[in-house]
């Protein structure tokens, strides 16, 4: 789970980060009327879950409370559109509002957990800001890295020698120190999966700030966290997926004209691929968990066929030892007795009920085409889509 | 000899009373798989599926002999399932459970280290050896014992890899799940070196997808190393919209993407054979064990 900047940096000054003091507003005027309490020139921020915001207008530096009302009057309820946002954008419905802090330097602190060595790992640049994924693409950046152990329990010498490689000497070499042991402490406590500063600065009175922080929070370690399970935003996402996530599946919505249902990520990815293979434009990427009933399912078929960009429907199902081919075709029988759209329907079973699942879908009077194989319902779906256009 | 499982194979499960524990448990001891008990705290002492349970792994495992163990303990407490069975000494721990937390998962593999078990998942289907037994949740029905092995970290698709070997004539050595989260036990290098060394296994289907970094590290394996057995991989999500479903933060974009494509170009350089599509698997390996004659 994604948190919004103001979030992150909340949490994160619990834990002895500095963050530049601000407030949070849902209209403009708030936004001119913390301006106003903070005084001298402020920063107002989009809070969306995406980034690269700075070069899409999404953060304005500005010199007075009427400046900052007005730049509120522009990002609030507007859709922000950025490299990560996709075409449609996102909608900002807070600002945050900061004092302006210039940095005589900026530098780049993160903390992950690392698949390969299974350890908690700490990275970092002597330089930081907007352009660094270009900067370490061309290998302009040198990016270090430390392992800090499962729980963050590497030795104080190492930190500091981390600390040294990025350009902190003396008194910002200290702090330094103790901002790396606030975010393990943070990473650690609260079931982080990422902790990223970008860019944490220098400040011109000598203080190293978090001047943007994102934070991700580990979704299967809310149960231990209900005060962190209520930052969640759900305005950020599409009512399409909030349904789906309710209902046990993963759900994507993506541009297209092929509604497409696998059961496992594994094979919800190769039917997408196959669909594009075939010349095919899938409209959503979606596959079902195990953990899924079939009541679940039909919410999730229901959401393709209340897509009105939806031309066909594929079904690729392999049932395993959890989700049954039956489970499904109930889903989908229950699904389109609700439904009054009527869409070509390419169904392809296999694994276990597979035929159980077909007698079924007859059962519930379900004109489907039946395929034998994968690459035949993709074609077919592919096929019938570009009819239906 | 079969990798990981053989007819000497005593499997316990943790977490048997359960609903999961019990639906697969009674699959498992259909398809042949030796169980000799279960742990479920609270319950030792009771009797579930005609099989004795247990209060701690290292009763149970002194009282049956038990060498094997597979967890269905529910997320919370799948960790310290998985915990107390390394410190019990079990050779193989299989754990179905999904989402464990992550760092959890950073605590068991710090437990592993220096410890005398493989462990399998979390979130994996298992493993299953056509003829002998499944440990694990995957369907049955379309193996037969064979020469290819299977390594994947996605279990519908793996079912769906051994249909397709079976229909091109081959059977399967093996098939290992390795689990889908990004911290787990077993790596797919760690299951390759396996079963290239196994004298049942032919030749490998390597089954991978986009994110995380193993099929990069099997390659760099097999750059070093040429695979004595023809190796196949599927690579799946050459066309998901990668920036949206992962979201990534500059943290993780600065550490390489873990995309469809450098996962192809790596392995393909290693020697490995890429599968066009998902439907042509079975074929792919046929004719690359064809070729070797």
């Amino acid at each position: 789970m994604r948190i919004h900047e103001f979030q992150a940096k909340h949490l994160l000054a619990r834990y002895g980060l500095i963050v530049p003091e601000g407030g949070v507003a849902i209209t403009a005027r708030e936004a001119g009327e913390i301006a106003h309490r903070l005084g001298g020139p402020v920063v107002v921020k989009a809070q969306i879950h995406a980034g690269g915001r700075a070069r899409a207008g999404g953060i304005q530096r500005v010199e007075s409370p009427a400046a900052a009302e007005a730049a509120g009057a522009e990002l609030l309820g507007k859709a922000l559109v950025t490299a990560q946002t996709g075409p449609a954008g996102q909608i900002a419905r807070r600002v945050l509002v900061e004092r302006a802090l210039p940095a005589r330097r900026e530098l780049h602190l993160a903390l992950l957990v690392d698949s390969t060595s299974g350890e908690v790992m700490l990275i970092g640049s002597e330089r930081g800001g907007a352009d660094i994924e270009e900067q370490a693409a061309r290998g302009e950046l040198q990016i270090r890295e430390l392992r800090l152990g499962t729980g963050g329990e590497a030795r104080a010498q190492e930190v500091a020698a981390f600390v040294a490689t990025l350009g902190l000497e003396g008194a910002l070499h200290e702090q330094g120190c103790a901002l790396v042991d606030g975010l393990r402490r943070a990473f650690v406590e609260l079931d982080a999966s990422l902790i990223e500063l970008n860019p944490l600065g220098i400040t011109e009175d000598g203080r190293l700030a978090a001047l943007d922080a994102k934070m991700t929070l580990d979704d299967n370690a809310l149960f231990r966290h209900p005060e962190l399970a209520a930052l969640r935003d759900e305005d950020d996402t599409s009512a399409a997926e909030l349904q789906a996530q309710r209902h046990q599946l993963n759900y994507v919505q993506l541009d297209g004209d092929i509604g497409m249902v696998a059961n496992g990520a594994g094979l919800g990815l190769a039917t997408l691929d196959m669909v594009v293979a075939a010349k095919g434009r899938p409209a959503n990427f979606m596959d079902i968990r195990t953990t899924a009933k079939s009541l679940d399912i039909a919410h999730g078929f229901g959401l393709l066929l209340d897509n009105p960009a939806t031309l066909a429907i594929l079904i690729n199902v392999h049932g395993g030892g959890m989700q049954a081919c039956d489970t499904i075709a109930e889903g989908l029988g229950i699904a389109l007795r609700r439904t009054g759209r009527s869409l070509p329907l390419v169904v392809r079973l296999a694994g276990n009920n597979a035929d159980f699942g077909r007698s079924r879908l007859q059962n519930f009077g379900c004109a489907v085409i039946d395929c034998p194989d994968m690459w035949t319902a993709a074609t077919k779906a592919v096929a019938l889509a570009q009819k239906g256009a | 000899m079969a990798v990981f499982l053989n007819r000497e194979t005593r499997v316990l499960c943790q977490g048997m009373t359960g609903w999961a524990g019990t639906y697969h448990v009674a699959r498992m001891m259909e398809y042949g798989t030796q169980v000799v008990g279960g742990v479920t705290p609270g319950k030792g002492g009771r009797s579930h599926l005609n099989l004795p349970v247990y209060e701690r792994v290292a009763e149970a495992r002194r009282e049956t002999g038990a060498n094997a163990s597979i967890v269905f303990v529910p997320p919370a407490n799948a960790a310290a399932a998985m915990i107390e069975a390394i410190e019990a000494e079990m050779p193989l721990v299989v754990t179905v459970t999904e989402r464990v937390p992550t760092l959890d998962m950073v605590r068991v593999r710090a437990a592993l280290k220096g410890g005398r078990t493989t462990l399998v998942g979390a979130n994996s289907q298992g493993i299953l050896v056509p003829g002998i037994g499944k440990l694990g949740v995957m369907a049955t029905g379309s193996e037969r014992p064979g020469g290819v092995g299977i390594i994947s970290r996605s279990a519908s698709l793996t079912s769906e890899v051994v249909a397709q070997v079976t229909a091109a004539g081959l059977g399967q050595s093996a098939t290992i799940g390795v689990g889908g989260d990004p911290i787990h036990g077993i790596g797919m290098r760690e299951c390759l070196e396996l079963l290239l060394d196994d004298a049942d296994t032919e030749g490998v289907v390597l089954i991978g997808e986009i994110g995380g970094t193993e099929e990069e590290e099997v390659a760099a394996y097999l750059a070093g190393t040429p695979a004595s057995k023809p190796v196949v991989a599927l690579i799946v999500g050459r066309e998901a919209p990668l920036e949206r479903r992962m979201g990534h933060a500059g943290a993780l974009t600065l550490r390489g993407k873990g995309d469809a494509a450098g996962k192809i170009r790596a392995l393909e350089a290693a020697g490995v054979r890429i599968a066009p599509s998902a439907h042509l698997v079975g074929e792919t390996i046929r004719q690359a064990l064809a070729e070797r004659g």
